[in-house]
């Protein structure tokens, strides 16, 4: 029988994921490691880890990896890159890490044009501490540090990471991805190979933001939580490529 | 060799180059600029990467990288800076990754003072960070000695796999002294060392789940991590090796005086004076300020000590701590300090000592 799917090489076997169940992360991981494989590029390729879920994935990895302080992904990610500079060099960071402590670090790395490539996970929340709100967090929606949901007078907009990049003239590639559907899971695929491959190119900064779910903070289960994706966090994050030098 | 008249802070950056030193990342902060300017000039010629860090704190998230990639790294700044690093330094020391870097130290606390101090004391050699890591700390007198010791910190932290803090006050940052340069490193043996580290460097490696390089500053299993402290732990037993002291002249001391850097120097001048008009003085300099020369305290004569008289620029006096816990109550201590980026006076301490002697 041919075989026409299997485990990506860049997961290793029998190794449990850390994930809560429908959690979008571990799609993401799956999708990082189908992109390193089919890229043939696994003996150069290095995650900078920050810390909160994306911290769930290092035991089944088959990449190097290390894990960044809270928020500085970005500057482990330069010194690695700048002395290493034939490796494939990406960072995993949510968006508490890279949006809110590690802002300094994020906006400056990508203003430098530093070569490597951030994957952003935009889920709205800080997952592993337990549901706080995060710079992302959508108006209206609960957190557990702001129990009556966000609201603008207190605590400002959601930010929009892809835009804030838009600003400044040195990133390469920008694009916001998400994967509640089977067609946008594709396109997140592509997304992180395009990058992976300006990367290689040497073209300089690329970020992938990916609206994912987190059903356990959300309160949701898997599936609402994806209707909650398509009609709360898309109109607010619209999905498409916001900067493509080429 | 021929001798070169070179400021601290340059010699400690040239040093540095000699030693492999291939990555420095920093921000500007006085009285230490001369660090990074320097390395921004000089890292280009050699190969090597020069990157101006937003800030502290990512300057030293970059070493920890460069330095997890396997490149000898440094960063350097001054108090208030190296309070920000302090986060970087646990994660580097946790995952066990070779870096040096330099706190040219002012006065404190706060924004504090430009001038120099030594009111880092407690921060460098007791908790330079989270998690109650250790480090070799060195603490030169003289530009020649900073040069020495930066020179081997670099062996010193791919031994041990560790941080070393090279613990430098402004006057010693900022002075003009004659200096002979150690050897530079050839291309080769950086890249010998480099390559030396290619098994555990975060580069890249082919597929092999069980070997490929995983840089973990924590755990999720707790018997892990406690392997991980035990190991650390063993490493830091075994610096009792690397002790470095300066005992000069002790034997007969009616006072010995007990000084590191700057205030070491200013001392030993003390003591020659003293010496030639027939006082009996003497002086314990701490090299290794961590882990710190005890048993030096034990070759002091208290059949005719007086007081060890603890000199240093920190107010509230904080080597004191460690000075007690050497001499273990057999003699009374005595203080003469100043701080805030006021520099210690030859008079004072002159005062100090003929005020014991007159006891
Ligand atoms: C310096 C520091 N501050 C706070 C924490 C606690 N902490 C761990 S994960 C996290 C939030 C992570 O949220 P996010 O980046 O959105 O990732 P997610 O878990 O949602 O994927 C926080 C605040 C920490 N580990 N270190
Ligand atoms: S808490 Fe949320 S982000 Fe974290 S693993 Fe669970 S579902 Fe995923
Ligand atoms: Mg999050």
């Amino acid at each position: 029988m041919e075989k026409i799917y299997s485990r990506t090489l860049t997961i290793q076997e029998n190794k449990v994921s850390g994930f809560c169940p429908g959690c979008m992360h571990s799609t993401v991981i799956k999708l990082i490691g189908e992109a390193i494989d089919e890229l043939g590029v696994i003996d150069k390729s290095v995650a900078i880890t920050g810390i909160g879920c994306c911290g769930l994935h290092m035991d089944y990895i088959a990449y190097d990896n290390i894990t960044a302080p809270h928020g500085r992904a970005c500057a482990v990610a330069t010194g690695i890159k700048r002395t290493s500079p034939d490796s494939l060099v990406f960072t995993y960071q949510g968006d508490g890490d890279f949006a809110s402590i590690g802002l300094a670090e994020s906006v400056s790395a990508a203003n430098r044009g530093e070569n490597f490539t951030v994957i952003f996970i935009n889920n709205g929340i800080y997952g592993m501490t337990g549901g706080q709100m995060a710079p992302t967090t959508l108006l209206g929606m609960k957190a557990t540090t702001a129990p009556k949901g966000r609201n603008a007078e207190e605590h400002g907009y959601p930010m929009h990471v892809c835009e804030l990049l838009d600003q400044l003239t040195a990133p390469h590639y920008l694009e916001r991805v998400s994967c509640n559907t089977p067609q946008n899971v594709i396109k997140t695929k592509n997304a992180i190979k395009k990058a992976f491959k300006y990367q290689l190119e040497g073209k300089g900064f690329s970020l992938v933001e990916i609206v994912t779910s987190c059903p356990t903070n959300w309160g949701l289960d898997p599936l609402d939580a994806l209707d909650f994706i398509e009609q709360k966090m898309l109109p607010e994050y619209p999905l498409g490529v916001v900067r493509d030098k080429k | 060799m021929a001798r070169k008249l070179m400021k601290g802070c340059e010699a400690i950056a040239e040093a540095a180059v000699r030693a492999g030193c291939r990555f420095f990342a920093g921000y500007p902060i006085t009285p230490q600029n001369e660090i990074p300017e320097y390395f921004a000039r000089r890292l280009p010629e050699v190969g090597g990467v020069f990157v101006q860090g937003e800030s502290e704190v990512a300057s030293v998230n970059m070493v920890y990288g460069a330095a997890a990639a396997g490149t000898r790294s440094m960063t350097s700044s001054s108090s208030p800076g190296i309070a920000l690093k302090s986060e970087g330094i646990s994660y580097c020391a946790a995952a066990r990754i070779p870096m040096v870097y330099a706190n040219i130290s002012r006065g404190g606390p706060g924004v504090g003072a430009i001038q120099p101090a030594q009111q880092d004391y407690f921060q460098a050699t007791k908790a330079s960070g989270n998690g109650g890591f250790e480090m070799l700390v060195l603490a030169p007198s003289t530009v020649q000695e900073a040069v020495d010791l930066t020179y081997a910190a670099f062996d010193y932290a791919d031994r041990d796999r560790n941080p070393v803090l090279l613990l430098a006050d402004g006057v010693i940052g900022t002075m003009m002294e004659p200096v002979e340069l150690p050897p530079m490193k050839t291309d080769e043996e950086v890249a010998a060392i480099k390559a030396s580290k290619s098994g555990w460097a975060c580069i890249g490696h082919k597929l092999d789940y069980a070997n490929r390089s995983w840089i973990a500053p924590g755990q999720w299993d707790t018997a892990i991590m406690q392997k991980q402290n035990e190991e650390a732990a063993a490493v830091y037993a075994s610096w009792k090796k690397d002790l470095q002291v300066e005992e000069y002249q002790i034997e007969d001391a009616e006072v010995v005086i007990a000084a590191y850097g700057i205030c070491a120097r200013i001392g030993k001048s003390v003591v020659d004076i003293c010496r030639a008009a027939g006082k009996k003085v003497g002086l314990i300099r701490p090299i290794t300020v961590h882990p710190f020369p005890y048993s030096s305290f034990d070759k002091i004569n208290y059949d005719v000590c007086k007081a060890v008289l603890d000199v240093e620029m920190s107010i509230p006096a904080q080597l004191v701590q460690d000075v007690e816990l050497g001499v273990k109550g057999r003699c009374p201590i005595e203080t003469c300090l100043c701080s805030g980026g006021n520099i210690m006076s030859r008079e004072a301490v002159l005062e100090a000592v003929d005020a014991i002697l007159a006891k």
